[in-house]
């Protein structure tokens, strides 16, 4: 990686830009993380120096949505953390399957590879027709490819093998037609999926959830950020909700934490209170 | 020479965790800097890692947890299929983008961020491995007026990690694993 191209200043001024220019605020992101995918785009695009790479996000629309979308990172799998999505199925579901309806708000779902997961499983324990997932993010590029469907083919060994340790009892390539090199998974996993733009850092909460999932997001966001978003998290949540958060995240520091029950084993909260 | 070091990273791979519980309990337990300990494995629900090495000191060992400041006298495990960065106030951060060298964690995210944190006061050592993670993050640890270690590829399991690194960027000292803790143990 280059090293004199991106200094922390010139992060600084980047940022400034897209909060005046755009309304976007990463102010509140690790800065670590957001310098190293800047300097990566920056050496990707070739970009001949700092100056032009700044006019070009600042007077080129398109490029600026490319910026967003590339600064952030939207790395994502089906069935990440196997056992995470077995206690989602074995425990978490079935609890909300009681109820006559169940809202997800699935936050921070990049290309849309949970939310599918996650109406797999719905499906398979027949709630699929009686829940609605919002699955949101602030990016609007990755919302379309999440609203296509349609993920490598390549993946899919991987996937397949993520859904068996997950407890997925069928064979997972009854849930897709393989397209050439894509894998088009089915319109009704899609049907009960709202894909809608969410700003963590800047939007409100807009309904009340009784599953809230937001994983290997707020790893990215500072401590004060993250308070932030717990708090919006809280309020969005109905008592006796679930929380799940990422293998590395915790409620723990914030002021929301009395209110939680954890389950045993895995990064998921009860709103006890 | 070093005028002081504030923090200690480790980068292996392949062979590297016989050379750490050898090193590990020869290091004294009044090291006046972090040592951070970024291996590469198989991503696990949970990793005994950090179990199997703290029977082998007295220092406190842990897995990172994300935003923790980084303490003297604790020795730190990046944890799995994250890489591992280090902010400019001295915490440690968790990043999911995609796989370097075919790595999560990347040794070259830990040095790169780390060297530009710790500056002249950054010692980084490169073990045993099969791949050339490391290497780029040697090469900014240097830049960055840093102090680069290699284990001695020929006392290395995989020599392949530390070599490249020698054929790659100015390496201050070679180590055999008997002299890595003395090593460790003499620094400022």
């Amino acid at each position: 990686m280059e090293l004199s191209v991106i200094n922390d200043d010139h992060v600084e001024i980047l940022l400034s830009d897209l909060l005046e220019k755009y309304g976007y605020d990463f102010t509140g992101y690790s800065r670590a993380s957001l310098k190293r995918r800047i300097i990566r785009l920056y050496s990707l695009d070739r970009a001949v120096s700092f100056a032009e790479f700044r006019y070009k996000i600042n007077n080129d629309n398109l490029y600026f949505k490319r910026f967003v979308e590339q600064i952030t990172v939207n790395v994502t799998e089906m069935f990440r953390d196997p056992v995470f999505f077995k206690t989602l199925r074995d425990v978490v579901l079935p609890k909300l399957g009681t109820y006559p309806f169940i809202r997800i708000w699935l936050a921070g779902c990049s290309t849309g590879e949970e939310a599918y997961s996650i109406s797999i499983i719905l499906k398979e324990l027949n709630l699929l027709h009686k829940s609605l997932i919002y699955a949101t993010d602030l990016n609007p590029i990755v919302l379309e490819k999440a609203a296509q469907g349609m993920f490598g083919m390549n993946s899919m060994k991987q996937y397949s093998e993520n859904y068996i340790l997950s407890g997925g009892l069928k064979d997972f390539s009854s849930y897709y037609t393989a397209n050439y090199s894509l894998a088009k998974f089915d319109e009704d996993l899609k049907s009960k999926i709202i894909f809608s733009t969410h700003n963590l850092v800047s939007d409100y909460s807009f309904n009340e959830f009784q599953l809230i999932l937001c994983r290997n997001v707020l790893i990215y966001f500072d401590r004060e950020l993250q308070q932030k978003v717990l708090n919006l998290f809280d309020e969005s949540l109905e008592e006796l909700g679930y929380l799940a958060l990422g293998t590395k995240e915790t409620i723990n520091f914030s002021g929301i934490s009395d209110k939680y029950k954890r389950l045993d084993s895995e990064k998921i909260w009860r709103k006890i209170q | 020479m070093i005028k002081k070091c504030e923090a200690f990273i480790i980068g292996g791979s392949a062979g590297s965790l016989d050379v750490l519980l050898k090193v590990l309990p020869l290091v004294n337990v009044a090291i006046k800097f972090p040592i951070v300990i970024v291996i590469h494995r198989k991503h696990g629900a949970d990793s005994l890692l950090p179990e199997l090495l703290s029977t082998r000191t007295k220092l406190k060992v842990k897995e990172v947890d994300e935003k923790e400041p980084l303490i003297a006298g604790t020795i730190y495990i990046a944890p799995s299929d994250y890489h591992l960065l280090i902010e400019q106030d001295r915490s440690f951060s968790l990043d999911y983008s995609e796989k370097i060298n075919y790595s999560r964690p990347a040794i070259d995210a830990t040095f790169q961020t780390a060297a530009e944190v710790y500056k002249d006061t950054l010692v980084c050592l490169l073990l045993s491995g099969s791949n050339a993670d490391g290497v780029n993050g040697l090469k900014s640890v240097k830049l960055w007026g840093g102090t680069t270690l290699i284990q001695d590829p020929n006392s290395a399991q995989v020599a392949y990690m530390p070599a490249q690194a020698q054929a790659n960027v100015k390496i201050d000292h070679v180590l055999s694993i008997e002299d890595i803790a003395e090593f460790i143990n003499l620094l400022p």
